[in-house]
């Protein structure tokens, strides 16, 4: 369970940042990604999964956020 | 073009890594790569921010270094405790040259070095009742500074001290700040986490005081705090100077000359300007997730970043700006391109390998290549992956790349490589300059400076002139031992 911060890069893609991982990954694909709800399986631009309970409303970002790992 | 071609580059990583017992090879390569400019990530390629192998030498940190030293140290107006045993303290007395204007002992404080240096009492009996004594004892002797910072050492964490306990309550005794850091030195594995500790100290200690506060704070759409300046040799002056030329207001310079109060009024800000992203990036992404702050990096090494930077930085801004960035682009032209002028000559073409920490592996590379200078080898001392992110972009194709590299391998390499200039750090220079190497020592400018902005650059250029075209590199061999011919000639 990750803790993550989620903020927009320069080009206002998503970026997910852990730092105890160094892990700093653009966000490729969200699974609910709506003006209603935020969250579900969310894929990082090199593969790697993770989860969220969907969120609604949306959260405004940067923010942070636990994530689960998704296998 | 790099020195040597991928496969030599591999070739060479491979016949270096020879020695090494099966174990150690096997770690120590996935610490060094060959770079290729096409990558995204260089998380495939390079491991880094892992714990050092035993049995080498590297020149890595402790958490302490990074925190009194490094993120701590150059707040002008608090004191800064070193709290444990008495040689931490001793060898950190402005070993940095982080400059400071203002009077030693009225406003500024960083040439003070003070330690509460244990005994083995105060280890049995622990060393609160001493840190309480040390504050008053300050508080008589300079009552003008701002506050304090307690520097934990090695032993706080092993028996188990509550200084953050002592530091609220003298802090409301005293009314001053006082800021408990848990930055003892067997945390993490290098400087790096020394780093993150200071930086969510200030997070937890600092910002907090004036938040949600009215203090009377007049804001401007101009207010940029420059972070992660830590004012080596004065860098941070030409810096804020470029930055105040094009329009902006400077509020607060982190740390780099700065004080407890210009740290509480950053959150008044527009935007962060980041300078090593390594060591603030951890505060920056705090403010912008808590004060909506955008951050940005920006990079004031060499005439072509400078410029590059500069417009970055204008595009966040109005108009105003971004005519006062073509205006001070103009204005420097001819001073700039008359130090190309004078130095690119003498140094076209010449080799260069780096080996320092923070942002340098990949800041300086700009104003090497403003130079005609080129880099073919370089890495970080403590960097994590999205520095080596960052770097990939920077140095040419097939260039070495190496990640806390041991004082074998950098050896090794250089002997191959055999580059006209060498940067890295005090531990290395010596050893370089024996063996004939011309060697800046990049840490602290090798006790010159600044080299920030165009007034930096053209000390630069000098310093680089005056060590790679140094006579007494001629005079390397004893005079028996070189040839007759040349002896006739000379």
């Amino acid at each position: 369970m990750p803790s993550v911060m989620v903020r927009r890069n320069d080009q206002g893609k998503l970026l997910f940042y852990v730092a105890k991982k160094d892990l700093e990954e653009v966000i490729s694909e969200v699974e609910h990604d709506t003006a209603a709800t935020w969250g579900g399986e969310i894929t990082l631009s090199d593969g790697e999964k993770f989860f969220i309970d969907p969120i609604s409303p949306p959260p405004t970002f940067p923010t942070t956020l636990r994530f689960k790992r998704a296998d | 073009m790099a020195a040597l071609t991928r496969e030599e580059t591999q070739n060479l990583i491979q016949e270096v890594l020879a020695v090494y017992p099966e174990k150690a090879k096997k770690d120590r390569a996935k610490h060094l790569m060959v770079n290729d400019p096409s990558l995204e990530s260089a998380k495939k390629c390079i491991t880094s921010n892992r714990k050092s192998l035993p049995g080498v030498m590297t020149i890595r940190g402790c958490a302490y270094a990074g925190s009194r030293g490094v993120c701590w140290g150059p707040i002008k107006d608090m004191i800064h405790v070193s709290h444990g045993p008495v040689g931490c303290g001793m060898y950190s007395t402005m070993g940095r040259r982080h400059y400071s204007n203002g009077t030693t002992g009225a406003d500024i404080f960083t040439t003070i070095n003070v330690t509460s240096d244990f005994q083995e009492k105060d280890i049995v009996f622990g060393g609160d009742k001493k840190l309480k004594v040390i504050i008053d004892e300050l508080e008589k002797l300079f009552p003008l500074a701002k506050g304090y910072t307690v520097q934990s050492e090695c032993p706080i964490g092993l028996i188990g001290d509550d200084i953050e306990t002592v530091s609220k309550v003298k802090s409301a005794e005293i009314n001053k700040t006082i800021v408990p850091v848990r930055c003892e030195g067997f945390r993490g594995v290098s400087q790096s986490l020394g780093h993150h500790i200071a930086n969510d100290a200030i997070r937890d200690w600092v910002l907090p005081t004036r938040e949600g506060k009215d203090d009377g704070f007049e804001k401007t759409p101009y207010d940029v705090n420059i972070l992660a300046d830590y004012n080596i040799g004065g860098d941070i002056w030409p810096s804020r100077m470029l930055l105040e030329e094009i329009g902006l207001r400077v509020i607060a310079q982190v740390p780099g000359d700065g004080t407890l109060m210009e740290m509480e009024k950053s959150i008044h800000a527009k935007l962060n300007l980041l300078h090593c992203y390594r060591s603030m990036n951890y505060i920056s992404r705090h403010m912008e997730e808590k004060f909506g702050m955008p951050w940005m990096e920006y990079n004031l090494f060499g005439p072509t970043k400078i410029e590059e930077s500069l417009r970055a930085i204008a595009e966040r801004f109005d108009d105003k700006i971004k005519d006062g960035v073509e205006r001070v682009l103009a204005k420097y032209k001819p001073q700039w391109q008359a130090v190309v002028d004078k130095y690119r000559p003498r140094l076209e073409g010449k080799k260069v390998m780096l080996y320092v920490g923070g942002l340098r592996p990949r800041h300086i590379i700009g104003a090497y290549e403003d130079l005609g200078m080129e880099v073919v080898g370089t890495g970080y001392e403590f960097g994590h992956n999205d520095d080596y992110d960052r770097t990939i972009k920077e140095v040419g194709d097939a260039t070495l790349i190496y990640d806390d590299v041991t004082a074998y391998e950098l050896d090794e390499f250089v002997k191959k490589i055999k580059p006209d200039l060498i940067g890295s750090g005090i531990k290395e220079k010596y050893q370089f300059q024996k063996m004939g190497f011309p060697f800046r020592q990049m840490h602290s400018w090798d006790y010159s400076g600044p080299y920030h902005g165009y007034d930096g650059f053209a000390i630069f250029a000098r310093d680089m002139d005056m060590t790679l075209n140094n006579p007494c590199w001629k005079e390397m061999k004893a005079p028996w031992l070189r040839p007759a011919a040349v002896e006739q000639a000379a």
